[in-house]
């Protein structure tokens, strides 16, 4: 499996993970991969830890177990860094993505030690200025393709704004909401 | 002539239920496979089929107006998992014995109790004997493509038995991944219109279904019913035929991966078989010669061909998401050495029961198995033949 880029999301329960992770397929799909979009499920309940997964590729994947070594962890919730082991098994080559406004001294002893690269950005700021709500999932969405290099970041936001359009057809001010939280989140996602 | 797309496995077999437009859904939600009907009751809804969808109010319902609709003459579909299934039991063995061949997407989910909403094969494997023809597919894709097939096969004047699409809860249901959807109009050419010769609102030939079957003919009907499934064999073969000059996509009885030379092997059924695949890639990279059946047609079972199959191996174990609690083994277990004996005696032959409720298993789990399975060819040595994968002890 050394051509599958494999990502592991921790999210809560109504942080829309779930549908981060299937917007991502959703993404690489139209650059013509092969892609994966699951969740782990459990009991379901608002706030509840959630995991979900995205494995992509340039040819057909057949795995369809849980992911243990990830190249990418996505940490849609900073709380969540005390109560889940979110690095496990990431690939130091890798990165660990966090929506988070704490500092790299406040955020880098709770990775147990993690020694590869550590990205944050602050998606409610961005959500709550661009789409007035905070749903995190979209400015980490941009931020895992900026870090990941998945596609070009100009394919990703233009195929977005297509998803966008036919999801919200009926709320022209959210697709343009969801579009701006995008642009920002690539400027906004800093290595720490 | 294929559109490419990426569904998870219930969004493709809803797919595929609005592209055969049939008669009569009739079906009562259960995760995980409440989406089925939850899609397909929006195609209604928007007029993209002209089904009549009936709401019902449990799942022995959901049975029971499909078994009427069935009868009556209407192509009859339905959806459950688990517990919605186990329900249905009476009326299961009342649809396959009146040879009623009403479709139901059967999305595997452990049975209570205690209870658990997560993937293993202990519903369906419960309905094995039953008299449904079981067919089993590995990922959204072939959920679709055996839910097309279904139709076919079970309508088919040989066999007139109702069929299980069955695959993983979550794993397949719920997962989105890449699929090739064939379109509307190949698929409704497909399967073509359901003119079944007797039917109860066919007014010209009156018939009764369902009456008393006293002593002098029920045994009868019984071996009528028998004769029906071993004809299945021939005509889900056939109708793969079909549908691979359709799609280029090939189906049997079962997959054989890596089995030409294979010394090991192990026999498996659903979305795990994708894993093992990942795993023999492994081992055939460092030389070892590992292969693999994966079972798609679990009723008829394919007694001769299994056998001839597994006649070179050295070693195989048969893996069961189920188990037996028969104090010996899994039934995929009991199927597969009994389809041995007598034709391909001497292999050595052990059971695992895996990833029940939802237990998951990676490629590394499967590795064990056949390290398993090499130290028993090199040492003779069986040991235990009634094993637990990824259970803590």
């Amino acid at each position: 499996m050394s051509n599958v880029m494999e990502i592991r999301w921790h999210g809560r329960g109504g942080q829309g993970a779930k549908t981060a992770s299937l917007l991502l397929a959703d993404a690489a799909f139209n650059t013509g991969k092969y892609v994966q979009g699951f969740p782990e499920y459990g009991p379901e309940r608002m706030g509840a830890p959630i995991t979900a997964y995205n494995r992509i590729s340039d040819e057909k994947i057949t795995v369809h177990s849980n992911i243990y070594n990830p190249q990418f962890v996505v940490v849609v919730d900073d709380s969540l860094l005390t109560a889940v082991d979110v690095t496990n098994g990431l690939s130091e080559d890798g990165a660990i993505i966090i929506n988070t406004t704490k500092k790299a001294e406040e955020i880098k002893p709770l990775l147990k030690g993690y020694a590869g690269k550590v990205y944050t950005i602050d998606a409610r700021k961005i959500s709550t200025e661009c789409l007035g709500r905070y749903f995190p999932n979209t400015p980490m969405l941009a931020a895992v393709v900026v870090v990941s290099k998945l596609m070009p970041i100009d394919d990703f936001i233009s195929d977005m704004a297509e998803s966008y359009k036919h999801k919200f057809a009926s709320k022209p001010h959210v697709v343009e909401g969801n579009i701006r939280a995008l642009k920002r989140s690539v400027t906004e996602v800093h290595e720490i | 002539m294929s559109k490419r797309d990426r569904l998870s496995g219930n969004e493709a077999v809803s797919v595929a239920m609005r592209q055969i437009n049939p008669d009569v859904v009739a079906a009562f939600p259960i995760t995980p496979s409440t989406e089925v009907p939850q899609y397909f009751a929006s195609f209604v809804a928007n007029g993209m089929v002209d089904t009549e969808f009936v709401p019902v109010e449990s799942e022995h319902s959901a049975m029971s107006a499909c078994i009427g609709a069935q009868a009556a003459g209407a192509r009859t579909m339905t959806a459950t998992s688990a517990n919605g299934l186990a329900l249905m039991w009476e009326m299961l063995y009342i649809a396959a014995s009146s040879k009623l061949p009403i479709t139901l997407a059967a999305v595997n989910r452990a049975l209570s109790g205690p209870i658990n909403i997560n993937n293993d094969h202990s519903d369906t494997m419960g309905a094995r004997d039953s008299g449904w023809i079981q067919i089993y597919g590995e990922n959204n894709q072939e959920a679709y493509d055996n839910f097309i097939q279904a139709v076919r096969i079970g309508e088919h004047p040989d066999v007139m038995l109702p069929v299980m699409d069955c695959y993983d809860g979550f794993i397949t249901s719920h997962a989105v991944e890449n699929i090739e959807l064939l379109d509307d109009d190949a698929v409704k050419k497909f399967v073509g219109e359901y003119n079944p010769g007797e039917s109860l609102l066919n007014r010209k030939n009156p018939i009764s279904v369902g009456p008393l079957d006293t002593v002098t003919h029920y045994f009868e009907h019984k071996r009528i019913q028998a004769e029906a499934m071993k004809n299945a064999k021939q005509v889900i073969l056939d109708v793969a035929e079909e549908f691979e000059k359709l799609t280029g996509r090939k189906y049997g009885l079962f997959e054989e991966y890596m089995m030409d030379d294979a010394e090991v092997a192990i026999v498996i059924i659903n979305s795990t078989a994708g894993t093992a695949k990942e795993t023999i890639k492994g081992l055939r990279a460092k030389g070892i010669k590992a292969g693999l059946i994966k079972i798609r047609v679990f009723r008829p079972f394919p007694v001769e061909e299994i056998a001839k199959a597994l006649s070179k191996v050295k070693a195989v174990a048969i893996m069961d998401k189920c188990d037996g609690f028969n104090a010996a083994g899994g039934p995929l277990f009991n199927e597969v050495t009994s389809a041995l004996y007598g034709r391909a005696d001497g292999i050595k032959a052990i059971n695992y029961i895996y990833g029940l409720g939802g237990r998951d298993v990676s490629v590394q789990d499967i590795a064990t198995v056949y390290d398993r399975l090499l130290d028993i060819v090199n040492t003779g040595n069986i040991g235990e033949v009634y094993n637990y994968l990824g259970v803590r002890e």
